[in-house]
C-alpha cells in the first residue's frame, strides 16, 4: 500500500467494479488491499476497527455469544462505525472497504506480541462467526467458493438418502429434522476435529457435515489462516515500522489494549452491597454462586471459600469498607461475636486489599489457579465448580 | 512340513534372499510407477542383523542396488521406513533439520498381546485357532472403514509372522497424510479405552455412529461362534464374574442364579441379553434396550489398534516378505477374499519353502542337465513353492496400485490438454 500525505484521493470505481471487489458482507482476509489511501484515513480506520473489536470483546462478556442482545448490540455497533455486516444493504461497497483495509492495518499492530496476536485472533473469530450466522443460507455457499473452501451442500435426495446415518452421527442435529438443515459434503481431512470424535459421518472419504458444524471448521480454518499471516506480518514488521509516519501510530494502537485487566481501579465503587445477592443469581460464575449460597446458607466460609470469594467480590467492585461490613454483617449473623471478626478475620481483609503486611494488591483467582491448588475436602465449598458431583448446588443443568 | 530351527537361519537366509525374495514385485511397489523423482532411493529400510545388530538409514539406488546389499548382509528382519528429504545413507551430510521424513504409507499393527485381558486359551505371544478369529474380525472391521469410511482404495495386509496382523494403506494421497491426520483416524478407530486398570473399556452413548453399528453386525456374524464356544467366555464362575464387572451391580445377583442354572455359554448369554435389555429404573444412564449386551460383545472382540504404530510418518515397520527370526514363517500378504480362511498355521516357513526348493531343484536338475540360464531359474523359483500364492496375492495389490496410477495420469493430461 502506498500512503499519500496530505489531500485525500478515493478511488472511484464503477459500480459493477465495486462490487466484484467485495461481493459478501464478510471475508477471509485473504488479499490484502491495494491502492492508495491518506494517512488520516489509515489512523481512523485503524481507530475505528480496535473500536469494533474492544465492543465485541465486551459484549462477549457481557451477553451469551450468540443470543438475541448479543447480536442486535453487535449489530448496532458494526453500523454505528460504518464496518460491513449484512448482505442485501444499500451502498455495501464503502463499509466493505473500510472493514478490509482496517483489518489489515491492525494485523501491523497486533502481530507483535503472543499475547495480542491471541486477543485480536479472538475477536476477529467472534465477528466473522457473527456475520456468518446471519448470512442468508442462499448466500452461504457462495460466500465458501469464493473463499476457496471446498464445501458444497448436497442435494435434498442426497441427504434423505443418507438421512438415518447423519441423524446417528452428529450431536449438532439433536431432534431437529434434516429436511431444514443443510448437509456439507467436505474431504474428511478438513474435518479433523469432528471425525477423530466420531461425531461425523464420513462416507468414501468425505464427511457429510450439519450447518452447525460447519461453522466451527470454518472458523478454525479461519484461526489456522490468521494465524500464519500474522507469524508473517511479524517477520516482515521491521520493513513497516521504519515508516516513520507509521510507527507512532502502531505502536500507540498496540499499547491501547491492555488485555484481560481486570485491576480494581478501574472498578472501584462499581457494586453496592444490596446488589449481590441479586447479581450471584444472575451474572455469578457457578463456583462464586456456590461460595455466595453457601455463605448466606451458613454465616460463615472456610479459608480457601474466604480467598477465593473475598478476592472475586474486590474484582467486581467491592471496596475494602463495602468488603468488611459485608463479612462481618454475615459472620455475625453466624452468632460470632463482633470483636472475634475485627481481631481473626478483617486483618485477612485488609491484607488481600494491600493495605498490610507486604502491601500486594491482590487480584483475583483465576479458573486454572482454582482448579490447580487446594483442592476442596468436606466442608469446603470453594471449587471450581464444573467437575462431576451431583452434590453441587445450582448444577449445570439447572444453570443452563 | 521341514521343522524350523532358529540356528539354522543364517544358511536358509542366504538362499532365501538369493533365490525366493520377490525382488521384481517389492521393486515395483515401493518406486510407485517412478512418478515421484527418487522416491524410492529417499526410502529409508533398518535391517537387524546376526547378533541384534540393528542398522537404520539405509537406502538404495535402484533393485539391483537392493538386492546386493539384501544377498551381502543376509538381514535377519528388514523394516520399511519413511520418504525423506533426502537418501537416507546420506542423512549424516544433511543440515541440521533440513533432513525431514516427508511420506509414508498409513499403516496399522494389531496385536495379540493386547487382547490378553479377553482371551482365555493363550497370553502374550502364544496364538491358537481359537484366538485367530480376533485377527479376522479384525481385518474385516478396520478394512471396512478404510474402504468404505475413508475411501482409501489400496489396503495390503499382511501376516507379521507370529501374533498379528499389519496393514499398509498406499493410495497417493494417503502418504501425504499428516501425523495429526493419522492420530484422529486411529482414534475413530478406536472403541475400546482403558488399561489394565480399567474394567469396563467400552461405553456407548445413546445414538449409535455408523461405523460402530457396522462393526458390531461385523462381530455379530462371529460372537457364537467365537466367543460362547471357542472361548466359552460364560463356563464357569471364574470367568462369568469377568462378564458381571462390565455390568450394573444391581443385575449381578439375579444373574449369578439363573448362570447357576443354565448349562453353558450359550444359554448364559441368552439370558444376560434378555436382563440386559429390560428397562432399569435406578440410574439415569441406563438405556433400555441392547447397548449392554453390544459393550461386552465389542470389549471382547473389537480391535485394539496401537497408536503410536500408525501415527508417526517417520516408524518403522515390518517389510512384507521379511522372515519371523522366533518362528521362521514368512509375513506374508493375506487374500482379502479369504480372510476366513486364512489359517496362520499353514504360512510357510523358511524352512519348509527352501527344502521345497532343494527337492524341485534336484528333480529339475536331473531333467534339463543345466540348458537355462541361472537369472531364470531365479525369478521363477519362488513360483515352486508354497510361497507363490502370497506373492499372487500381491502382484493383484500391485495392478491394482498400476490401474489407478495410469487413471491419474489420464486425468491430469486431460486437464493439461496433451494428446
Amino acid at each position: 500500500m502506498q500512503f499519500l500525505g496530505g489531500n485525500r484521493r478515493k478511488l472511484r470505481l464503477a459500480d459493477d467494479q465495486r462490487n466484484a471487489c467485495y461481493p459478501h458482507s464478510l471475508q477471509f482476509y485473504l488479499q490484502p488491499p491495494s491502492g492508495n489511501i491518506s494517512l488520516i484515513e489509515f489512523e481512523n480506520l485503524a481507530i475505528d476497527r480496535v473500536k469494533l473489536l474492544k465492543a465485541v470483546e465486551n459484549l462477549g462478556v457481557s451477553y451469551v455469544k450468540g443470543s438475541e442482545q448479543y447480536q442486535s448490540k453487535l449489530e448496532a455497533e458494526l453500523r454505528k462505525l460504518k464496518f460491513s455486516y449484512r448482505e442485501n444493504l444499500e451502498d455495501e461497497y464503502e463499509p466493505r472497504r473500510r472493514d478490509h483495509i482496517s483489518h489489515f492495518i491492525l494485523r501491523l499492530a497486533y502481530c507483535q506480541s503472543e499475547e495480542l496476536r491471541r486477543w485480536f485472533i479472538q475477536q476477529e473469530m467472534d465477528l466473522l462467526r457473527f456475520r456468518f450466522s446471519i448470512l442468508p443460507k442462499d448466500k452461504i455457499q457462495s460466500f465458501l467458493k469464493d473463499s476457496h473452501l471446498q464445501f458444497e451442500a448436497i442435494s435434498d435426495e442426497e441427504k434423505t438418502l443418507r438421512e438415518q446415518d447423519i441423524m446417528a452421527s452428529s450431536h449438532s442435529l439433536g431432534g431437529v429434522q434434516l429436511e431444514l438443515e443443510s448437509v456439507y459434503k467436505i474431504p474428511f481431512a478438513d474435518a479433523l476435529d469432528l471425525f477423530r470424535g466420531r461425531k461425523v459421518y464420513l462416507e468414501n472419504g468425505f464427511a457429510y457435515v450439519p450447518l452447525k458444524d460447519i461453522v466451527a471448521i470454518i472458523l478454525n480454518e479461519f484461526r489456522t489462516k490468521l494465524s500464519k499471516a500474522l507469524a508473517l506480518t511479524a517477520r516482515s514488521l521491521p520493513a513497516v515500522q521504519s515508516d516513520e509516519r507509521l510507527q507512532p501510530l502502531l505502536n500507540h494502537l498496540s499499547h491501547s489494549y491492555t488485555g484481560q485487566d481486570y485491576s480494581t481501579q478501574g472498578n472501584v465503587g462499581k457494586v453496592s452491597l444490596d446488589q449481590i445477592d441479586s447479581l450471584s443469581t444472575k451474572s455469578f460464575p457457578p463456583c462464586m454462586r456456590q461460595l455466595h449460597k453457601a455463605l448466606r446458607e451458613n454465616h460463615h466460609l472456610r479459608h480457601g471459600g474466604r480467598m477465593q470469594y473475598g478476592l472475586f467480590l474486590k474484582g467486581i467492585g467491592l471496596t475494602l469498607e463495602q468488603a468488611l461490613q459485608f463479612w462481618k454483617q454475615e459472620f455475625i449473623r453466624g452468632k460470632m461475636d463482633p470483636d472475634k471478626f475485627d481481631k481473626g478475620y478483617s486483618y485477612n481483609i485488609r491484607h488481600s486489599f494491600g493495605k498490610e503486611g507486604k502491601r500486594t494488591d491482590y487480584t483475583p483467582y483465576s479458573c486454572l489457579k482454582i482448579i490447580l491448588t487446594n483442592p476442596p475436602s468436606q466442608g469446603d465449598y470453594h471449587d471450581f465448580g464444573f467437575s462431576k458431583r451431583d452434590t453441587l448446588p445450582g448444577s449445570l443443568s439447572e444453570v443452563l | 512340513m521341514e521343522a524350523f530351527d532358529p540356528a539354522e537361519l543364517p544358511e536358509l537366509l542366504k538362499l532365501y534372499y538369493r533365490r525366493l525374495f520377490p525382488y521384481a514385485q517389492y521393486y515395483r511397489w515401493l518406486n510407485y510407477g517412478g512418478v515421484v523423482k527418487n522416491y524410492f532411493q529417499h526410502r529409508e529400510f533398518s535391517f537387524t542383523l546376526k547378533d541384534d545388530i540393528y542398522i537404520r538409514y539405509q537406502s538404495f539406488n535402484n533393485q539391483s542396488d537392493l538386492e546386493k546389499e539384501m544377498q551381502k548382509m543376509n538381514p535377519y528382519k528388514i523394516d520399511i521406513g519413511a520418504v525423506y528429504s533426502h537418501r537416507p545413507n546420506q542423512h549424516n551430510t544433511v543440515k541440521l533439520g533440513a533432513f525431514q521424513a516427508q511420506e509414508k504409507e498409513l499403516v496399522f499393527d494389531i496385536d495379540m498381546t493386547d487382547y490378553d485381558d479377553v482371551r482365555r486359551c493363550c497370553s502374550s505371544a502364544d496364538i491358537c485357532s481359537k484366538c485367530w478369529t480376533l485377527m479376522t474380525m479384525a481385518i474385516h472391521i478396520i478394512d471396512r472403514a478404510l474402504k468404505e469410511d475413508f475411501g482409501f482404495k489400496h489396503r495390503l495386509w499382511v501376516y507379521s509372522g507370529r501374533r498379528g496382523v499389519h496393514c499398509w494403506v498406499c493410495d497417493e494421497s494417503v502418504r501425504k497424510l499428516s501425523s495429526a491426520v493419522r492420530s484422529g483416524i486411529v482414534e475413530y478407530l478406536s472403541v475400546v479405552k482403558g488399561g489394565q486398570d480399567v474394567k469396563k473399556k467400552v461405553h456407548l452413548s445413546e445414538k449409535i455412529h455408523p461405523f460402530v453399528r457396522k462393526s458390531i453386525n461385523i462381530i455379530k456374524k462371529y460372537f457364537e461362534d467365537y466367543a460362547l464356544v471357542d472361548q466359552d467366555i460364560l463356563e464357569n464362575k471364574e470367568s462369568w464374574d469377568k462378564i458381571l464387572a462390565l455390568v450394573p451391580e444391581t443385575m449381578h445377583d439375579e444373574l449369578q442364579q439363573s448362570f447357576q442354572k443354565h448349562h453353558n455359554s450359550l444359554q448364559r448369554w441368552e439370558h444376560l441379553k434378555k436382563a440386559a435389555s429390560r428397562c432399569q429404573n435406578n440410574s439415569k444412564n441406563d438405556k433400555c434396550g441392547p447397548w449392554l449386551e453390544w459393550e461386552i460383545m465389542l470389549q471382547y472382540c473389537f480391535p485394539r489398534l496401537d497408536i503410536n504404530v500408525s501415527k508417526g510418518i517417520n516408524h518403522l515397520l515390518k517389510s512384507p516378505f521379511s522372515v519371523h527370526p522366533k518362528t521362521g514363517r514368512i509375513s506374508v500378504p493375506i487374500d482379502l477374499q479369504k480372510v476366513d480362511q486364512f489359517d496362520p498355521f499353514t504360512v510357510p516357513t523358511i524352512s519348509s519353502i527352501c527344502h521345497e526348493l532343494d527337492v524341485i531343484s534336484t528333480k529339475e536338475e536331473e531333467k534339463e542337465n543345466g540348458a537355462e540360464s541361472d537369472i531364470k531359474h531365479r525369478t521363477r523359483d519362488y513360483k515352486k513353492t508354497s510361497l507363490a500364492p502370497f506373492v499372487k496375492v500381491f502382484e493383484q495389490f500391485l495392478e491394482n496400485l498400476d490401474k489407478s496410477r495410469k487413471g491419474e495420469l489420464l486425468k491430469k493430461s486431460d486437464l493439461q490438454k496433451d494428446f
